[in-house]
């Protein structure tokens, strides 16, 4: 997932849900007039990119936006939040879910004029999933065959004294080059929503111009193959975008340059929005939302989405205190969320009722009994797990506007169960992020989680499978771990769905977290955009922007 | 005077190398690994933390750190931050802006504040005196992003004066009221500094004489009564150059200037010693410049002051 790195926009309080689900459009549904558009140009918020550019290095907002804008990888998601379509492929075929032929489209260009070929993609993946290179997204790939012979892990973690040893190949046994418009990709284990990944950043293909440069350097000037190519990047102060005319896949864009302007404080791009200087903004600020006042000062230009993302308090399983699933249903019984969306949100944001993000392909809604405000029951559970002894803490990073929130837990955690919560601020969330990954946590925890990819799988592996790569309180069922490989290498969608559902039966069971609320997102554009849309995950569709 | 130049400058050694290293180490002693929290709730891949981690010493102890910062530091090398920019771009990029907005607001402040001084100090008591009195205390009571929020508004959103923010080529005319604001409390300051230093010299013996000399006035105000009292308000201007960039962050967040500002909360926040020191240590040479061109300025200003 991506993590947005500005404070002061980390809480993303969410406004009515007048429009259903991400990708919703607003303006007159005429369109705009395509002579304007057509040399427009528009200028649209954004935060400067952490590292340079690399799409399997990035993982934060404000580079991810640029590097989604930058390339077109094999499929892409709908913004309507549906199945996934092809885009750069030109079919993705297999019968046993295991071993993929991939056929591109062919003589597509990159930006700098070179021809986007299978070779393009292999050498791509190779160099992310390669263990001495260190990309953030390495584990995206471990699908593949040959992954662990290419990533290797330190034996004793990055703090203690050894190294990681030396892979034994420098490429994926699983990836086989067929000729330039094919290629073959063969997985450890059938894996059914494998292509749904492929619409990831992290799998877009990079050109030579990659490969005879640094990461680094590449990453300042990057060549992508998307609807817009970058002419300048000013560190801190604005990233300037052009339509690269050569794009023959869908979605040409309608203006002509974007201008992505870098700001440090919101509100400054909000009153710019205001005064008709910038002309979109992602997030308003927390301070507009207040008594609605960014649908005062913004009219029929404010937009309100959802956003297929969770916020969660999750439990340290590696805990004895919390190993019984009786007390974590009974805690997660006595939260009322409703209140809490209602009085903390401004009934914005949404009680969360089921385990994956109902914007997912495959999530049931209301599929989370957990999630239910039940006093009774819970009173009930508590007795039968034997009371909780001690103090029981819940801690957030306080560098984000987390506050509020995690107090309002605790307090109906104590009124309702009468157990001794208290909300506890971890200063900056580097801390708070390193006592999670060594398993220091002595109490439930902020966590969060918005989708990579469009798919239920995405909502269950990663998070509640043994040695899943977030799976971060160690919760760990067998029987869960069955039915998600058995999902997992299901040979359609369907079953893998169903089989699923299963899974989620259990994990609701054991209660391995507690889903909270399901976020929102609050935009606004300038009268000068006639026609927008918001992609899956709420980001600028550029392509579909019409002056 | 030649021989007290090269004492004060000698002094600067010791003291560059005391900040330094405490800042160092205060942002070394920041808790947390930097790169913990750079993947969002998923968690960094170990191997991309062990590679940072080595990439930038960061498993050595503080003092291997700090030596090897200093050696490439003297050597014209400030390092390069986490994202593998050019730390000496940053400050190449950023300081002239913040620079700039700290003359702007310097210059303000001078002009206002010592205007307003002067002449609520002459005449005491009177309209003007109580209207500078009061407005000064209301300054000096607001904190900075109020008045910064309230001025951005009404002027960039609700009347449309200026733009809500500062373009990248930082014209003059765009600094104007991000000046005033970042040199509003110290303006305060200065206008009852001055006030009070007029008021009492006012009624010192040699301007007694000058007057009862039969000097006119305007030279016994523009020559005698002046010098003498701009001492204190020299003293406050000169340091407060420093201060005026060092405390730009909220005015720059505000106005979206590039400045320093944002760059050393970034790299605190994100635990980047290198870039805090880098950004500091100009600072710190800055403030000790500024101190002794102040100190220099006394003896210009007041002939009974002489260094040896």
């Amino acid at each position: 997932m991506r993590v947005s790195k500005r404070a002061s926009g980390a809480l993303a309080v969410g406004a009515a849900f007048a429009l259903v689900a991400s990708g919703c459009s607003s303006g007159n549904n005429d369109g705009g007039d395509a002579g304007a558009s057509k040399d427009g140009a528009i200028v649209i918020d954004g935060t400067q990119p952490e590292n340079p550019l690399v799409p399997a290095n990035t993982t934060e907002t404000g580079g991810g936006a640029i590097i989604d804008w930058l390339w077109s990888g094999l499929v892409e998601y709908p913004n309507n939040g549906g199945a996934p379509q092809n885009l750069l492929a030109e079919s993705i075929e297999t019968s046993d879910s295991k071993v993929f032929k991939i056929k591109i489209k062919q003589n597509t260009k990159f930006h700098d004029g070179t021809t986007v070929k299978a070779e393009s993609f292999v050498k791509a993946w190779n160099w992310a999933a390669y263990g001495p290179n260190g990309a953030q997204n390495a584990s995206f790939f471990a699908d593949i065959q040959g992954f662990d012979e290419v990533y290797t892990e330190d034996p004793d973690g990055p703090d203690g004294p050894q190294k990681a040893p030396e892979p034994k190949a420098k490429e994926m046994s699983g990836l086989k080059v067929v000729d330039d418009w094919n290629f073959e990709v063969t997985l450890t284990a059938p894996t059914a929503v494998f292509p749904t990944k492929l619409g990831y950043s992290a799998f877009v293909p990079l050109p030579d111009a990659f490969f005879s440069s640094t990461p680094a350097d590449f990453g300042k000037k990057p060549i992508g193959n998307g609807p817009v190519s970058l002419v300048s990047w000013q560190d801190d102060v604005e990233i300037k975008l052009t339509r690269f005319d050569d794009y023959s896949l869908r979605d040409k864009m309608k203006v002509k340059d974007v201008t992505v302007k870098i700001y440090q404080d919101d509100t400054a791009a909000y009153n710019d929005l205001l005064a008709g200087n910038l002309d979109f903004q992602q997030q308003v600020p927390v301070s507009a939302l207040a008594g609605d006042k960014w649908k005062t000062d913004l009219t029929d230009r404010a937009m309100a989405s959802t956003t297929p993302s969770t916020g969660i308090i999750a439990f340290p399983i590696y805990d004895k205190r919390f190993q019984n699933p009786k007390l974590r249903k009974a805690i997660s019984l006595s939260i009322d969320r409703q209140s809490i969306t209602d009085k903390i949100f401004f009934g914005t944001r949404k009680p969360a009722d089921s385990w994956a993000n109902p914007l997912t392909p495959g999530a049931e809604p209301g599929n989370c009994t957990a999630c239910k405000f039940d006093v009774a029951q819970a009173k009930q559970l508590l007795q039968e797990a034997g009371g909780f002894q001690g103090k029981l803490t819940l801690s957030y990073n306080a560098d984000a506007s987390h506050k509020e929130w995690m107090e309002a837990v605790a307090q109906q955690i104590k009124t309702n169960l009468n157990i001794d919560a208290v909300a506890v601020g971890v200063p900056t969330f580097a801390v708070f992020r390193a006592n999670i990954n060594a398993y220091k946590m002595t109490g439930a925890y902020r966590a969060g989680w918005q989708q990579d990819y469009p798919d239920v799988e995405n909502w269950i592996n990663p998070l509640y499978v043994t040695g899943g790569s977030s799976n971060d309180g160690k919760y760990s069922n067998p029987q869960v771990d069955a039915l998600a490989k058995e999902a997992t290498a299901a040979p359609s969608i369907e079953e893998a769905h169903k089989k699923f559902a299963e899974a989620v039966k259990l994990i609701d069971q054991d209660v391995p977290s507690m889903p909270i609320y399901f976020g929102g997102q609050q935009s606004g554009h300038s009268e000068k955009i006639k026609k927008l849309e918001l992609t899956n995950v709420g980001e600028l569709d550029i392509t579909s922007v019409e002056l | 005077m030649g021989r007290y130049l090269l004492r004060r400058l000698l002094q600067l050694v010791p003291v560059f190398i005391g900040t330094t290293f405490l800042i160092y180490w205060l942002v070394w002693s920041v808790p947390g690994d930097p790169f913990a929290g750079k993947c969002g709730d998923r968690g960094c891949p170990p191997n991309y933390r062990a590679m940072m981690t080595e990439k930038y010493n960061l498993d050595e102890s503080i003092w291997v750190q700090y030596a090897s910062y200093m050696k490439n530091l003297l050597q014209g090398d400030f390092g390069i931050t986490f994202g593998g920019r050019e730390i000496s771009d940053i400050i190449a990029t950023s300081y002239p802006n913040t620079l700039k907005l700290a003359v702007v607001a310097l210059a303000i402040e001078a002009v206002i504040g010592l205007g307003a001084g002067i002449l609520t100090g002459l005449r005491r008591n009177g309209f003007l005196d109580n209207l500078v009195l009061v407005s000064t205390l209301f300054l000096i009571a607001l904190p900075v992003f109020v008045i910064g929020f309230v001025l951005q508004w009404l002027l960039g959103v609700k009347w449309g004066i200026i733009n809500p923010t500062v373009s990248n080529e930082m014209r003059f005319s765009e600094l104007i009221v991000p000046g005033f604001v970042l040199g509003s409390a110290s303006m305060a300051y200065i206008a009852r500094v001055a006030r009070t230093s007029i008021a009492e010299n006012r009624r010192a013996d040699y301007v007694r004489t000058a007057i009862a000399k039969g000097l006119p006035m305007r030279r016994v105000v523009g020559v005698h009564l002046l010098r003498n009292s701009l001492i204190p308000v020299v003293t406050l201007l000169g340091t407060d150059l420093g201060a005026l960039m060092g405390g730009a962050i909220v005015t720059e967040g505000i106005f979206g200037i590039n400045g320093i500002g944002r760059q050393v909360l970034r790299s605190i926040v994100t635990k980047e010693s290198a870039t805090v020191v880098g950004i500091v240590v100009v600072l710190v040479v800055v403030y000790l410049v500024m101190n002794l061109v102040v100190d220099l300025l006394y003896a210009a200003l007041d002939p009974r002051i002489r260094y040896e």
